[in-house]
């Protein structure tokens, strides 16, 4: 089966995360950059099913020069070749712009099966992988904790609050992932040395034939007005007392009668 | 010209969402800021009672989209009937939960819709018949102020964050005849868990362990039990078996903003604090005077929380009786 797996390259969760000077973006200096989480999750499933049933696993990933890393680290995982959308005018595309480039490689790439993680946990924003899907006119299952392929179906277990669906769709499809699936594999020394071997298809917006006035930062539907840090709290109030239960008595009367939350 | 807020409410197995009251009445607040009319959608499968019960929240119009495929969510059949609607009433504002059914929906319909989406807000603002969206990134490490370009403009809001205003009207009811399209999914099987536990995001209240319990949740749990609440875990509690992935809080897990957050034998990790910043009242337990979660909290006890659970929970229960 071929698949292709949709990648980001995001600031490391442990990450602090600081305003640049501009107010609408963040400093990119002294920033450790790592694959999305939920992408690693993506290209391991795409992996244990080439693993299971042969056939391909592309990565796809739109970024600046830097997003290369990442596309190697998915294929010293053992991807078997990437696609780079790396093109200044692209930078800065919001989820919708970004969709339709990354729909627009695809109409290049066989795939049978497309997965991505849920969201990119930097701008949080939920929807690329949704809007490929209907870009491509495939059906999606997003959050998904297990997954089996079987005759040109997929079925999906699909976690949603308090519970889980479980949803079959016909191929090809699209699906993001969620924590549970499986347990990333790290990249081997010898899957790092084959990795620098793979090949990687890079592309800029004009190759795609992606008109340049819907894409890039200029272009974005949703402006970034400004990005502040969260609110500060006030400084902790910390409850003292002798033994365990007065401190369970004096934080109980607080809850009770300051904050009336019990 | 685009004008108008649709509201797109919830409904499962026959009860309304929390989040659709949240949606209604966020709704209302907008439409009333731009001078337009409010119209809450409703997709399901013999809703007309559900409908009645959203005339509580103010709605001037209610859309009722009725039909046997449309009882459970499903991506395709959802974003088929909502993009016809929203054609057909070509709204300026778009308000949904962001919710896992809106989540999944949001991008479906901005790329239906070639509409700019602003996911997970947790504040509205209109000024100058601009409006602006507040919503956390980087898991909650900053927030972000953002506008919209063009119509409809789609707005999901972090579930439990937006206040539930009852404002009764004798709403219109309009079910329109819909077609559900091509759908390539089905749902063969739904599990839920127990009815009786919280689930996470909607909690009022939450009660999260960490590494410091050691994988016992025992008094964790009873605590939760006595609150009302929802058991939470930090991301190294998950990795080590302790607690199943659907309780972990963090950047990588859930996102919370309940009203009342008690951390227990949480170190205070930056991914762990992103994702509960946003709790109204944060009560931090834990050993270690230096943990990292006390600068996050409001209050805080220094102590062992095999003790300290049990008492407050005792305490709890008196105050409750």
């Amino acid at each position: 089966m071929d698949i292709v797996v949709l990648v980001k390259q995001v600031p490391d969760t442990e990450s602090l995360v600081q305003v640049a000077d501009d107010g609408v973006s963040i400093k990119k200096q002294d920033i450790k950059w790592i694959m999305n989480p939920y992408d690693e999750l993506a290209v391991e499933a795409a992996l244990q099913i080439k693993e299971a049933q042969g056939g391909t696993v592309t990565i796809l990933s739109l970024g600046p020069e830097k997003a290369i890393e990442t596309i190697r680290t998915a294929l010293a995982m053992g991807a078997d070749q990437g696609v780079h959308i790396n093109d200044p005018a692209a930078e800065g595309s919001d989820s919708l712009a970004t969709a339709k480039l990354l729909a627009a490689a695809l109409k290049d790439i066989p795939y049978e099966l497309i997965i991505a993680g849920h969201r990119a946990v930097d701008e949080d924003n939920y929807q690329v992988a949704s809007a490929v899907a209907e870009l491509l006119g495939i059906p999606q299952v997003s959050m998904v904790n297990k997954v089996e392929l079987t005759d040109g179906k997929i079925t999906c277990h699909r976690t949603i609050e308090g519970g889980t669906v479980v949803v079959e769709a016909s191929l090809p499809a699209l699906f993001t992932t969620q924590r549970g699936l499986n347990e990333p594999r790290y990249a081997s020394l010898p899957g790092i040395m084959k990795a620098k071997k793979k090949p990687v298809d890079v592309k800029t917006v004009a190759d795609l034939g992606v008109d340049a006035a819907l894409v890039g930062a200029a272009n974005r539907k949703v402006k970034i007005k400004s990005l502040r840090l969260p609110p500060e709290r006030q400084t902790v109030k910390m409850i003292e007392g002798e033994a365990a239960s007065d401190k369970a008595t004096a934080l109980v009367k607080i809850l009770h009668e300051e904050t009336k939350i019990i | 010209m685009a004008q108008g807020v649709f509201a797109i409410t919830e409904q499962r197995d026959g009860e309304l969402r929390k989040v659709s009251f949240e949606t209604v009445s966020e709704g209302r607040r907008v439409a009333d800021g731009l001078g337009t009319e409010l119209t809450a959608v409703l997709l399901g499968s013999g809703v007309d009672g559900l409908a009645e019960e959203l005339k509580k929240y103010g709605p001037d119009k209610i859309l009722v989209a009725d039909d046997a495929g449309l009882a459970e969510y499903t991506t395709d059949a959802y974003s088929n009937v909502l993009a016809e609607l929203i054609q057909s009433s070509d709204p300026a504002v778009i308000i949904m939960g962001a919710s896992a059914q809106g989540k999944d929906l949001a991008g479906r319909l901005a790329a239906k819709l070639d509409a700019g989406v602003a996911m997970d807000c947790v504040k509205v603002q209109l000024e100058n018949g601009n409006l602006t969206y507040t919503r956390p990134m980087f898991g909650g490490k900053i927030n972000a102020d953002v506008e919209i370009e063009g119509a409809p403009q789609i707005v999901a809001i972090r579930p439990n964050v937006m206040d539930i205003t009852e404002a009764a009207k004798n709403s219109a009811i309009e079910k329109p005849a819909v077609q559900l399209g091509e759908v390539k999914t089905a749902i063969v099987e739904k599990k839920m868990e127990t009815d009786d536990k919280v689930e996470l995001t909607e909690a009022d209240i939450i009660v999260s362990g960490g590494r410091g319990t050691g994988g016992d949740y025992a008094g964790i749990e009873a605590l939760a039990d006595a609150l009302g609440a929802a058991v939470g875990a930090s991301r190294s509690a998950v990795d080590e078996g302790w607690r199943p992935h659907s309780d972990q809080v963090g950047q990588t897990g859930k996102t919370v903003s309940p009203t009342l957050y008690v951390a227990c034998g949480i170190s205070g990790a930056i991914q762990h604090l992103a994702g509960m910043s946003t709790s109204k009242y944060i009560v931090a337990i834990n050993k270690d005077e230096e943990a990292p979660i006390f600068s996050k909290a409001d209050f805080g006890i220094v102590g062992d929380l095999f003790e300290l659970v049990p008492a407050i929970t005792e305490e709890v229960k008196k105050v409750k009786e």
